[in-house]
């Protein structure tokens, strides 16, 4: 089937010209029998016409076919008629190519299964190994490099002949590795060749084809193999070093995120706050309110939905805690029990306040296209979002510290934390400054829920996964102290990352909480402790 | 500066403790119902958590069994009694769900009550039925060897779920190598131990097979996506079997999204993901990856239709999803009534008796049958995610299937039964032909 198809390849190009002109008419053939399968609504109907249409050469099997991939293909199962629905919205007549004016109602996309969907993607690969699009190109190498489909190979060979882009080139050779590798009546000095191709290729993918071998090799080439897959392991494993090093900072960043409210509420001004996890839940919630109110109104700014929910959610949980300072904290300086209880049972209110009003299900909050998907650096994946919510931290670390080092707000924070009563006497109003503290460490928390719902659920609970991991960092870091958080957080987190591969995820964190524990026997204050008169108050 | 109390507030413990003291204090105020003793209404109990982790899951629940009741009554209620709901809320503490069930007995005097998700609220409740001889309907999915006379179990044993889902794929995604990956506790504990027993009794080797507990609400997914990656790369075709409960599915399957681990390449087959969870998540990356159930939302039915349209009106919501375990409360109601019906009495020990054998539509196409064993008869399907959140399902199982309430995959529960028909037994040992032989 495929050989036909490679010499359909050449047709297809010459065919789109003449589609433009002409629709073709519609004459019983094998490609009229095979679209017609897609209305039986049956998967081995629809494998069937895949292959039928992939091999047909009819000019129109890109189109069906992608259609397929995207759920654009439209079969209406009374009429037995097929139909593609083009991306700007337009229909046209599977059979025949002519537009459509409208379809019936009682269409319904052609479904897929997974085998299908691969099916779908080696077929898309054979039609788009001449795409003009590199990227395009690529993709189609890489399905091949997948399929290792041995009747690929003279189609692989004359893309190959004509390639300039050097990426595309690459990929091309090494899809000409997987087939030779696999193809049963291929030279020794041919399949050694192509092991080597494919171990300069050194990614999971290869590895996965280098193990698929089957053990019915020449010695050379087993042995060659071997060694292949053992320098890609190596290599590999050195990668995983570099990774978990990379989860571990990710991982920081989030805790650190978490944190550096409770290091200001907690640790500046030693209230014992439990429903800082609610602030950050209430930022959440926030972004949410902005997503949704964008996604009906103003769609095309959803990309800007982070950006313009930062700032509102700030002011909102900033608020929120202005106001549980002055209603309820204030009276209870100095008793940590009962500010403990007081602020646990207020989070406790907020979140089935916001079970009321949101429901008890997650809510949905999605990721704009700026921080979807993964890179790659070497053999590690970077997803976007990670990437941003670290740099995200970093800055909201940098401009607090800044602001506590170079405002008048932030020196009369520190005036007041320091020595509350002398900085009373020299005129400053404390209990204005309490209330402002704790309103920019709930506000702070605030933002850190814009980020935290990038990358876990929205739901009423959100606060609480969080509230454990915030103390853990800020008593691990030293209390009163910004930078102690920031070393905490990340100490936390790459030691957790690389404990977790060996451990496993539920012992990684039992030894990480025994470790906090015996550390803080050593150290009662913590990483970066505070001196001087101030820590003796 | 203070420094004492942070000691105090490191310790998990410390919070877990207040948690259990205090959530009854403040939650049970909220759940206080009144008691307006009404002799002409047949009272059920509803026992669901409506805060707290499960709340999540649950409240969908105590939604369905008033809109039950609010049908039944439209119908004329039963024995020509209205029937009367009377919901209390557990809060999602283990403990306080015994305590909830026995104020349903004892102080609402309760004929029927529905309720529980977790399988360590089932096994809370447990002994407060049998001593105060009650009947409990069971809608959620579970880790079976269990059969107890008190309860009847209407979500899917381990072999109408977990076993027919690895088949599939087994022979249709030619599945070679397995990834079992669950939060830590006791249903994903003991269905990945079935599960394993059955892939080896299939031939697959234990290199073949990777195992991966996480914590509740687990939210940092990277280092396990990479490793599900690295052990798909080893040249033979990878799925992975999921019992990940609750909120942490939405991390894991957006670090899947993101890392880009496909369908096509490594699929996902979960046993607690339905449209509920799914509607926090931005699903077109996940298209394809799959969830086995007893029902779907999607599925074209007459009664379905009917259910989906009625339950819509009724939570006056045209966009609220339906799912699996509301399904099972739906037969499982049904089977009730019926079964009062047949008997003319809601008395505990006339309706245990006349369960067995009472059959109900299911929402599917079928008739489902309550068993000996107290399991029910379902089909399974197996649906892969789309675009909407909803699931196309792509393959279902030939007829119903039985519940088995022991597996007979393990060691010791091969050879037990439960019986409370002939045997009046829930334990039934067919080898020694005796009552009483061991559990899991």
């Amino acid at each position: 089937m495929l050989t036909k198809l490679f010499q359909s390849i050449h047709a297809l190009a010459f065919a789109a010209v003449l589609l433009l002109a002409t629709a073709l008419p519609a004459a019983a053939g094998p490609f009229e029998d095979a679209i017609g399968k897609f209305a039986n609504d049956e998967f081995s109907d629809t494998d069937e016409a895949i292959a039928v249409i992939a091999a047909s050469g009819n000019p129109l099997a890109y189109s069906i076919i992608s259609a397929l991939q995207d759920g654009r293909l439209m079969a209406d199962p009374d009429a037995k008629k097929i139909y593609v629905t083009q991306p700007d919205g337009k229909s046209i007549d599977a059979l025949s190519g002519a537009p459509v004016a409208s379809i019936p109602d009682s269409v319904a996309a052609v479904r897929l299964n997974n085998r299908l969907r691969r099916t779908v993607e080696a077929a898309l690969g054979s039609l788009t190994l001449q795409s003009p699009d590199p990227a395009k190109r690529i993709q189609a190498a890489q399905s091949v490099f997948k399929s290792h489909d041995a009747a690929m190979l003279p189609a692989i060979d004359s893309a190959l002949q004509r390639e300039t882009n050097k990426g595309a080139k690459l990929a091309f050779s090494e899809a000409r590795a997987a087939i030779l590798l696999f193809k049963e009546d291929a030279t020794d000095a041919e399949k050694l060749e192509a092991i080597a191709t494919i171990k300069t290729r050194g990614d999971q993918e290869a590895l996965a084809l280098l193990t698929g071998l089957s053990g019915e090799q020449p010695p050379a080439i087993v042995r060659a193999a071997a060694n292949a897959t053992a320098a890609i392991q190596s290599n590999l494993a050195m990668w995983s070093a570099v990774q978990n090093a990379w989860y571990g900072l990710s991982l920081g960043s989030v805790l650190l995120l978490a944190a550096i409210g409770l290091a200001i509420t907690f640790g500046v001004m030693g209230v014992i706050n439990m429903a800082h996890g609610e602030m950050v839940m209430i930022g959440a919630y926030v972004t949410f309110v902005v997503q949704e109110t964008i996604r009906t109104s103003y769609p095309g700014l959803f990309d800007y939905s982070l950006l313009i929910a930062v700032p509102l959610a700030f002011l909102a949980a900033g608020a929120i805690g202005v106001l549980i300072e002055r209603s309820i904290i204030r009276f209870l300086y100095g008793r940590p029990l009962e500010t403990l209880l007081a602020t646990w049972g207020l989070s406790l209110v907020l979140q089935q306040a916001v079970r009321t009003m949101f429901g008890p299900n997650n809510r949905e909050v999605g990721n704009p296209s700026w921080m979807s998907g993964a890179f790659e650096i070497g053999q590690i994946t970077v997803t976007y979002n990670r990437l941003w919510i670290l740099c995200f931290t970093l800055a909201v670390f940098a401009i607090l510290l800044a602001m506590l080092r170079y405002t008048a707000l932030g020196l009369e924070m520190r005036a007041v934390t320091q020595n509350r009563r002398m900085a009373a006497s020299m005129g400053t109003a404390t209990s204005r400054v309490d209330a402002l503290t704790f309103g920019l460490g709930s506000g702070i928390a605030g933002i850190a829920g814009v980020a935290l719902s990038q990358i876990d659920n929205v739901s009423p609970n959100l606060g609480q996964s969080y509230i454990i991991d915030s103390f853990m960092v800020v008593v691990f870091g030293g209390v009163g102290n910004l930078w102690g958080t920031l070393v905490g957080a990340f100490t936390l987190g790459i030691a957790n990352k690389f404990m977790e591969p060996v451990a496993g995820a539920v012992l990684g964190k039992i030894a990480i909480l025994v470790l906090i524990i015996l550390f803080i026997q050593k150290r009662p204050r913590g990483l970066f402790a505070l001196r001087g008169r101030a820590v003796e108050a | 500066m203070l420094t004492q109390p942070t000691h105090h507030v490191a310790k998990p413990l410390s919070r877990r403790r207040w948690l259990a003291a205090t959530a009854g204090l403040i939650l049970g105020l909220s759940a206080f119902t009144p008691a307006k003793a009404a002799d002409d209404t047949i009272k059920v109990g509803v026992l669901h958590s409506l805060s707290g982790t499960m709340a999540i899951s649950e409240t969908t629940l105590k939604d369905t069994v008033l809109f039950l009741i609010d049908e039944q009554n439209k119908k004329g209620g039963i024995l020509g009694k209205k029937l009367e709901a009377v919901v209390v809320d557990p809060a999602s503490n283990w403990p306080l769900f015994a305590e909830k069930a026995r104020e349903l007995i004892t102080k609402n005097k309760v004929a029927v009550v529905f309720g529980c998700w977790t399988s360590v609220s089932r096994k809370s409740v447990l002994p407060v039925f049998k001593e105060l001889n009650n009947i409990l309907f069971y809608p959620v999915q579970y880790e079976g060897e269990e059969s107890e006379r008190n309860v009847f179990y209407t979500g899917a044993a381990p072999n109408q779920q977990a076993i027919p889902a690895v088949d599939y794929l087994m022979k249709d995604e030619e599945v070679k190598r397995w990834v079992l990956a669950g939060t830590d506790y006791v249903y994903p504990r003991t269905t990945n131990k079935i599960l394993e027993a059955y892939l080896k009794s299939k031939g697959v080797k234990q290199d073949d097979i990777m195992i991966n507990y996480t914590p509740f609400g687990h939210s940092d997914w990277q280092t396990i996506v990479a490793d599900i990656k690295k052990f798909g790369s080893a040249g033979k075709k990878t799925a992975v079997v999921s019992t990940i409960n609750g909120d942490a599915n939405v991390p894991f399957y957006k670090e899947l999204g993101n890392q880009g681990v496909k369908a096509t390449d490594i699929p996902v087959v979960a046993f607690s993901v339905g449209e509920e969870e799914l509607a926090g998540i931005d699903t077109k990356p996940l298209l394809g990856h799959l969830a086995a159930w007893n029902y779907f939302q999607s599925i074209k039915t007459p009664s379905n239709e009917k259910f989906i349209k009625e339950w819509q009106a009724y939570t006056k919501n045209p966009k609220r999803t339906t799912n699996d375990p509301m399904e099972a409360h739906v037969i499982g109601f049904n089977m009730w009534v019926k079964a009062v019906e047949k008997v003319k009495s809601t008395d505990a020990d006339k309706v245990i008796d006349a369960l067995p054998g009472i059959e109900a539509p299911n929402l599917t196409g079928g008739t489902s049958k309550m068993l000996p064993n107290h399991h029910i008869t379902k089909p399974v399907f197996i649906g892969e995610i789309k675009g909407n959140g909803q699931f196309d399902v792509v393959w279902k199982t030939p007829g119903l299937v039985a519940g088995d309430a022991w597996s007979k995959e393990l060691e010791g529960s091969r050879d037990l039964i439960g019986d409370w028909v002939g045997k009046k037994c829930g334990n039934y040992n067919t080898k020694l032909n005796k009552c009483g032989g061991q559990g899991s």
